[in-house]
C-alpha cells in the first residue's frame, strides 16, 4: 500500500493542479505534497527491511490477459524511488521561485511526471512498466513544449519520437515474451527465459537494449540529447538529465540483465566499449561547448555512458556504483542546471565567452558551484567519486584497456568543468556581471539541500550502498 | 575521542568557522582561528608521539565503502612515517600560518584565504595519516583542491586561474594512475589496508610483474603531485598563489606526497627494483632540468620553484636507490629551508611593493636585516655546506648513490654544483649591490612585521640545526632518524637482500664528503666572482639568445605540450561536436528518421488545440483508466480489510 499511495499521492495532486489558477496555492500544495511524499518514503524505508509486504500492491489490472497492476519496492527500486521522491521536491522548490507562465500547471506536471516514475521503478509488471516508461515522457513533452523557447516543440519532438522509436522495441520484445509464456510478472519470466528458443533471445536483447540505450542514451543513439537539454526549459532539463535518463539504466538492470542474459554475456563487450567510447567521445565535445546548458547537457551523456558500461561488466562493483552513480548524477546534474539558470537568470547569457568574475559579486554562489561541481568531477568525500571509482573499477577488472581510456574520462572531466567554473566565476568581470546580486534564501533552500547530498553520500555512501546491495547481492546473473 | 582523531579535526574545524564565518568574523580573530587550528593540531601531534609505544595503531572510525567482499575502512594510522609527516606538516603549517597573519592582512580575503589553509591542512593530514591507499587518495585529491583554489587565488586575473586550471589537471593525470595503482592493489591483495597490503607483500617474489604494474601506476601518480618529468611544469606556474602557499604547498608539503607514498609503500617498490631504477633515473633528470632553467631565472620565486623541482628530484633519485629514509630525511630538511626561502622571498616581495623580478632589487642586505640573514641560512643550507641541514640529507643520498651507480653519482654532483651557483647567484643580486628598482618602492623598503619574522628565525634556526637527527654514521652519533624508521623497513629487507646494505668504507665516505663540499664551495666562489660584486646584473629578456635563452624560456616544454596534447585536444573536440556529432551521427538519424516524420506530418494534425484541450484530454484520460483498472481491486481490497 505505500508504493501505491508514493504512486497515487503526486498523481492525484498533479492532476488537481492542472485545474487550479491560484499560484500560491498550487505552491503549497506542491510542498504539502513533496513533504508528504518525503515523509512516506521514508516510513517505507523504515519498515523495508522486516516488513516489506507492506511495500507491494497487487491487483488484477487487464484480468483477461493476466496483466497486474503490481507494484513494489526491493532494495533497487527503493534507492530510485528514494531519488526520484527527494529531487522532485528540490526540483519544486526552485521552480516555484522561477519566472515561468502558469506555474500551476508547470508545478502540475511535474508531479506527474514524478507518479509515472515511482511506477517505472516499482512496477513488477512487464506492461506495467512499458506504460510508465512512456507515460512519464508526456508530462516532460509537454512542458518542453509549452514552455520552451522557440524551436523547442521541433527539438521535443525529436526527441519524443525517437525515445518512443526505440520503446516500440520494447513492447515488441515484451509481447514476445509475453506470447510465449502467458506471464507478464517480471520475477515469473526470469525464471522461464532460459527456455527459449536462440532466436527469440536475440531479438530480446537487441530489442531491450535500443530501447534503453536511446533512453539513457549511449553512443551512437545519442544525439536528441544536446539539443534537448540545451533547448528545453530548466524544468524539463531537470526532469530528463536527473531522472528520465535513469529510466534507461534502471531498465538495463532490472530487465534487460536478467531477461537476456545469454546476449549481455555474448555482446556485454561491444556495449561497454561503445559506452566507454561515449564516455570519452562525450567528454571531449564538452571541452570546447561555450553554451552551459550545452556542456552540462554533453558531460550528462559522457556519465550515463560510465553508467551502462559498468552494468554490463555484471560485477557486483560496477552494479553498485552504477546504482550509486544513479544518485550523485541525479543531484548533481539538477544542481549544475539549476545554477545555469541562476547564472542566465542574473546575466542574461548562457555563453562562456561573456561571462566571468560572478565570484567577486556572487560569493555564495560560487562556493554553491564549487561543491556540486566537485561532486560532478567526482572528488573524494563528494558523492560523485564513490560512483566513478566502483565503476571505473568494475570496468578496469573487466578489461585494464578499456578502464584506462575510461579513467581519461576523469581527466577531461576537470577540464570542462573547471574551464565552465573558470569562465563564469573566475577572471575580470564584464557590464553583464558586475551588478549582478548574490543568490539569496530562495535560492539556497534549493542548492543547500543538494550540496548537503553531496557531501553527505560522499562521506557516507553506505547509507546507500547497504540498501542497493541487497538487490545486487540477490542478483543471479553476475559474473564472480 | 583519541587524540589521533583530534590531529585532523582541528583544521577542519578552522575551516568551517573561517569558511561558513568569512565576512562575518572580524578580521583580528581570523588569524587566531586559523593559526591555533594548526597549533592545536600540532599539539595532538606532540601528544601522539608521546603516547606512541613503536607499535602502529590503527583507528577504525567507520566503514567508508562496503561493496561485496571490498570493504574499505576509514580509519587512520599511525606509524613511525605519519609521526614524521605529521610533525613537518603541522608543525611548518603552523609557523605558516603565523607567517600568513601578517602577510596577507591587506588582502580582502583575509578570512577566505585562512579557510583555504586549514582545509589544506586536514587534506594533507588525511594523507598522511590515512591507514590505507583509499584514504590517502582523499587527501591526495584534497590537497590537489586545495592547491587549486589557493592558485587561484587573485582569480581576477586569467593568468592565475590558468595556472590553477593547469596544476589541477596535469595533477589528475597523475591521480589516474594512481587510481589504476589502486585498483590493481585491490585485484593483487583484496584489500587496500597498509597492514594487511604489506603483511601479504612479503609472500611476493622479487621482481613480479604485478608489483612491477602497481609501483609504476603509482609512481605516474607522484609524478604529478610532486613535479617529477614529465608532469612537472605546473608547479613553476603555481607560483601564481601568495607566497605563504608556495611554502606551504608548493615546497614543504604536498609536493612531497608522492615521497610519502613511496616510503609508505617501501616493501613493494623493494619487490620491483626496475621501477626502483626508473624512479632514480627520473629523479635525476628532473634534478638536473630543474637546476638548469634555475640557472637563468628572474623572478625570485621561479627559482625557487624550479629549486624545488630539482630537489624533490634528489629525493626520488634517493628513494630509486632504496635509500628511503634519506629521502624523507631530505623532505625534512627540505621543509624547513625551503619554506624558509619562499618565506624570506615574500618578506622580500614585500617590501619591494610586489615586485619579484631581481633585477629590480640589489642592496637589500642593510634594508631588510633579518630577511638577510635568514634568506643567506637557507641558502647555506639548500648548497650542501656544514653542518647546516641540507648538506646531512643531500650527503646521505649521494653516498647511497655511489654505491648503486657511478655515473648517477657524477651527474648528482653536477646538478649539486648547480644548485650552489644560483642558489647563491640569486642571493647576491638580490641582496648585494645597489637598488636598481624604482624610487618609490626604494622609499617603501622595509622589515616585514615581527609576525612575519618570527617564522623566519625558526626556521632558520632548523635549517642550521635541522641535520642533528641524522649524523652520517661515521660521526659515531646516533642517526636518530634511522633508527626511529626502521620498523617501517621490516618488509623491505625481508623481501630485498640489497635493502640497507653499505660497501663503502669509511675513507670512502670521507672522500665523498668532501668532495661534495669542494663542489658546493667552487660553486658558491664561482657565484661570487660572477655577482659577488653586486655590478653584474641579468640582462633583459631580449637579450638572451642561443642555447641560454632556450633554457631560459623551460626547453619549450610548455609549448610542446600545448601542441602535441592541448591543442589537438582541443580540435578534436571541435571537430567531434560539430562534424561527427552534427552532421555525421544525427544526419543518418535524421535520415532514418524522415519515415517516422512524414507519419508524424500527420498525427500532428491532432496537436490544434490549446493547452487546456490537451491537459483535460490527459487528466480524463488517466482518470478513467485508473477507475477502469483499479477501482474493482480496490474495491476487493476495502472489503478484505473489513473483514
Amino acid at each position: 500500500m505505500l508504493t501505491l499511495s508514493l504512486f497515487l499521492i503526486p498523481l492525484i495532486a498533479g492532476l488537481v493542479l492542472l485545474n487550479i489558477k491560484n499560484k500560491s496555492l498550487a505552491s503549497s500544495i506542491s510542498l504539502v505534497v513533496s513533504f508528504i511524499q518525503i515523509a512516506v518514503f521514508v516510513y517505507a524505508f523504515s519498515v523495508f527491511k522486516d516488513n516489506s509486504a507492506l511495500l507491494t500492491f497487487d491487483k488484477p489490472w487487464l484480468s483477461d490477459f493476466a496483466i497486474r497492476f503490481h507494484l513494489g519496492l526491493d532494495g533497487l527500486s527503493l534507492v530510485m524511488v528514494g531519488l526520484t521522491v527527494v529531487l522532485v521536491a528540490i526540483i519544486l522548490l526552485a521552480i516555484k521561485n522561477l519566472n515561468y507562465e502558469n506555474i500551476p500547471r508547470l508545478l502540475g506536471l511535474i508531479l506527474l511526471t514524478e507518479a509515472a516514475l515511482v511506477g517505472v521503478f516499482s512496477a513488477k509488471d512487464i506492461f506495467l512498466f512499458y506504460f510508465f516508461f512512456e507515460l512519464a515522457l508526456v508530462p516532460v513533452y509537454l512542458i518542453a513544449n509549452f514552455w520552451g523557447g522557440e524551436n523547442s516543440s521541433k527539438i521535443t519532438f525529436k526527441m519524443f519520437v525517437y525515445t518512443v522509436f526505440g520503446s516500440l522495441f520494447m513492447l515488441i520484445s515484451f509481447v514476445l515474451l509475453y506470447m510465449r509464456g502467458q506471464s507478464a510478472d517480471i520475477e515469473s519470466i526470469k525464471v522461464t527465459v532460459s527456455l527459449l528458443p536462440n532466436l527469440i533471445k536475440q531479438i530480446l536483447f537487441w530489442g531491450l537494449l535500443l530501447a534503453f540505450s536511446i533512453k539513457m542514451p549511449i553512443f551512437p543513439f545519442h544525439t536528441w540529447l544536446p539539443d534537448a537539454y540545451s533547448k528545453s526549459p530548466t524544468p524539463a532539463t531537470m526532469l530528463l538529465s536527473g531522472l528520465l535518463s535513469k529510466m534507461g539504466v534502471y531498465g538495463l538492470i532490472r530487465i534487460l540483465l536478467p531477461f537476456a542474459p545469454s546476449g549481455v554475456q555474448m555482446y556485454g563487450e561491444i556495449i561497454i566499449i561503445l559506452a566507454v567510447v561515449g564516455l570519452v567521445y562525450g567528454s571531449i565535445i564538452a571541452i570546447k561547448q561555450n553554451e552551459i546548458k550545452r556542456l552540462i547537457a554533453y558531460s550528462s551523456f559522457a556519465h550515463m555512458g560510465l553508467m551502462a558500461g559498468a552494468v554490463l561488466t555484471l560485477s557486483v562493483t560496477g552494479l553498485q556504483g552504477a546504482i550509486f552513480q544513479m544518485v550523485a548524477h541525479g543531484f548533481n546534474a539538477v544542481g549544475l542546471f539549476y545554477i545555469a539558470k541562476i547564472i542566465f537568470d542574473k546575466t542574461g547569457s548562457r555563453s562562456l565567452t561573456t561571462l566571468g568574475g560572478m565570484t567577486q559579486s556572487a560569493p555564495v554562489l560560487t562556493v554553491m558551484f564549487m561543491v556540486v561541481l566537485l561532486g560532478s568531477v567526482a572528488l573524494p568525500l563528494t558523492n560523485g567519486f564513490v560512483g566513478e571509482f566502483l565503476m571505473l573499477k568494475a570496468v578496469f577488472d573487466f578489461n585494464h584497456v578499456i578502464g584506462i581510456v575510461a579513467g581519461l574520462s576523469v581527466v577531461f572531466g576537470a577540464v570542462y568543468m573547471l574551464r565552465f567554473f573558470q569562465k563564469t566565476m573566475y577572471g575580470p568581470s564584464n557590464d553583464s556581471t558586475i551588478n549582478i546580486t548574490d543568490i539569496g534564501a530562495k535560492e539556497m533552500m534549493v542548492l543547500v539541500p543538494i550540496v548537503i547530498v553531496v557531501l553527505l553520500t560522499g562521506v557516507f555512501p553506505n547509507l546507500i550502498l547497504d540498501i542497493s546491495g541487497s538487490f545486487v547481492n540477490s542478483l543471479g546473473v553476475l559474473n564472480k | 575521542m583519541t587524540p589521533i582523531a583530534l590531529i585532523p579535526l582541528f583544521p577542519l574545524i578552522g575551516f568551517l568557522i573561517n569558511g561558513l564565518g568569512f565576512g562575518k568574523i572580524s578580521k583580528s580573530l581570523v588569524p587566531i582561528i586559523g593559526t591555533g587550528a594548526s597549533l592545536l593540531s600540532f599539539a595532538c601531534v606532540l601528544l601522539a608521539y608521546l603516547q606512541f609505544d613503536g607499535t602502529p595503531v590503527v583507528v577504525n572510525l567507520f566503514d567508508w565503502i562496503t561493496v561485496g567482499d571490498l570493504n574499505i575502512k576509514f580509519a587512520f594510522q599511525l606509524d613511525q612515517l605519519s609521526l614524521i609527516m605529521l610533525f613537518v606538516i603541522t608543525g611548518v603549517g603552523t609557523l605558516i600560518h603565523l607567517y600568513s597573519a601578517g602577510y596577507m592582512s591587506h588582502d580582502e580575503g583575509y578570512g577566505k584565504f585562512f579557510a583555504y589553509l586549514n582545509l589544506f591542512l586536514f587534506s594533507m593530514i588525511l594523507l598522511v595519516l590515512g591507514a590505507n591507499y583509499l584514504i590517502m587518495f582523499i587527501g591526495w585529491e584534497g590537497v590537489g583542491l586545495c592547491s587549486y583554489l589557493l592558485i587561484g587565488f587573485w582569480n581576477k586575473n586569467t593568468d592565475y586561474a590558468n595556472a590553477a586550471r593547469k596544476a589541477f589537471i596535469m595533477n589528475r593525470v597523475g591521480d589516474l594512475g594512481f587510481l589504476v595503482g589502486i585498483f590493481l592493489i585491490i585485484q593483487t591483495f583484496g584489500t587496500l589496508e597498509y597492514l594487511e597490503v604489506f603483511e601479504k607483500a612479503k609472500g611476493f617474489q622479487i621482481g613480479d610483474g604485478i608489483i612491477l604494474a602497481i609501483t609504476f601506476a603509482l609512481f605516474v601518480g607522484a609524478m604529478g603531485k610532486s613535479a617529477q618529468i614529465p608532469l612537472f611544469t605546473w608547479l613553476p606556474d603555481a607560483m601564481a598563489g601568495p607566497t605563504p602557499v608556495s611554502a606551504l604547498i608548493h615546497a614543504a608539503t604536498m609536493v612531497t606526497s608522492g615521497i610519502y607514498m613511496i616510503v609508505r609503500s617501501n616493501v613493494l617498490y623493494s619487490l620491483s627494483p626496475a621501477t626502483l631504477e626508473f624512479v632514480a633515473w627520473i629523479g635525476l633528470a628532473t634534478a638536473l632540468l630543474g637546476a638548469t632553467i634555475g640557472l637563468f631565472q628572474n623572478d625570485i620565486k621561479k627559482v625557487l620553484a624550479y629549486s624545488t623541482v630539482s630537489q624533490l628530484g634528489y629525493m626520488f633519485l634517493g628513494l630509486g636507490v632504496m635509500a628511503y629514509s634519506s629521502g624523507l630525511f631530505h623532505v625534512i630538511t627540505h621543509a624547513f629551508f625551503k619554506a624558509l626561502l619562499f618565506l624570506g622571498a615574500g618578506s622580500v616581495i614585500h617590501a619591494m611593493s610586489g615586485d619579484q623580478d631581481i633585477r629590480n632589487m640589489g642592496g637589500l642586505w642593510p634594508k631588510i636585516k633579518i630577511t638577510a640573514i635568514t634568506f643567506l641560512v637557507g641558502t647555506i643550507a639548500i648548497s650542501g655546506i656544514p653542518p647546516f641541514s641540507g648538506f646531512f640529507s643531500k650527503d646521505e643520498i649521494l653516498a647511497h648513490v655511489f654505491e648503486h651507480n657511478k655515473l648517477m653519482w657524477g651527474l648528482a654532483l653536477l646538478g649539486s654544483f648547480m644548485t650552489a651557483f644560483y642558489m647563491f647567484r640569486l642571493f647576491f643580486v638580490t641582496f648585494k649591490g645597489n637598488f636598481r628598482g624604482t624610487h618609490e618602492q626604494e622609499h617603501h623598503l622595509h622589515e616585514s612585521p615581527s609576525s612575519m619574522t618570527l617564522p623566519l628565525i625558526v626556521l632558520a634556526a632548523l635549517s642550521i640545526i635541522g641535520g642533528a637527527i641524522g649524523f652520517p654514521e661515521i660521526f659515531h652519533f646516533p642517526h636518530k632518524l634511522n633508527e626511529f624508521l626502521s620498523p617501517i623497513y621490516e618488509g623491505s629487507k625481508l623481501v630485498n637482500p640489497e635493502f640497507g646494505v653499505i660497501h663503502i668504507d669509511h675513507a670512502t665516505e670521507w672522500i665523498l664528503m668532501g668532495v661534495s663540499v669542494l663542489v658546493a664551495v667552487v660553486a658558491i666562489v664561482f657565484a661570487f666572482t660572477v655577482y659577488g660584486n653586486g655590478k653584474n646584473v641579468p640582462g633583459s629578456d631580449e637579450s638572451m639568445s642561443g642555447i641560454k635563452k632556450v633554457v631560459y624560456d623551460k626547453y619549450y616544454i610548455d609549448e610542446l605540450y600545448n601542441n602535441v596534447f592541448v591543442n589537438p585536444i582541443s580540435s578534436l573536440s571541435k571537430f567531434f561536436g560539430n562534424v561527427i556529432d552534427n552532421k555525421f551521427i544525427d544526419g543518418i538519424v535524421n535520415n532514418v528518421g524522415s519515415l517516422v516524420n512524414q507519419t508524424s506530418a500527420q498525427v500532428k494534425r491532432l496537436q490544434v488545440g490549446g493547452t487546456s484541450s490537451y491537459l483535460l484530454f490527459m487528466t480524463i484520460g488517466i482518470i478513467l483508466l485508473l477507475v477502469y483498472s483499479l477501482v474493482p481491486g480496490l474495491f476487493e481490497s476495502l472489503k478484505s480489510v473489513i473483514k
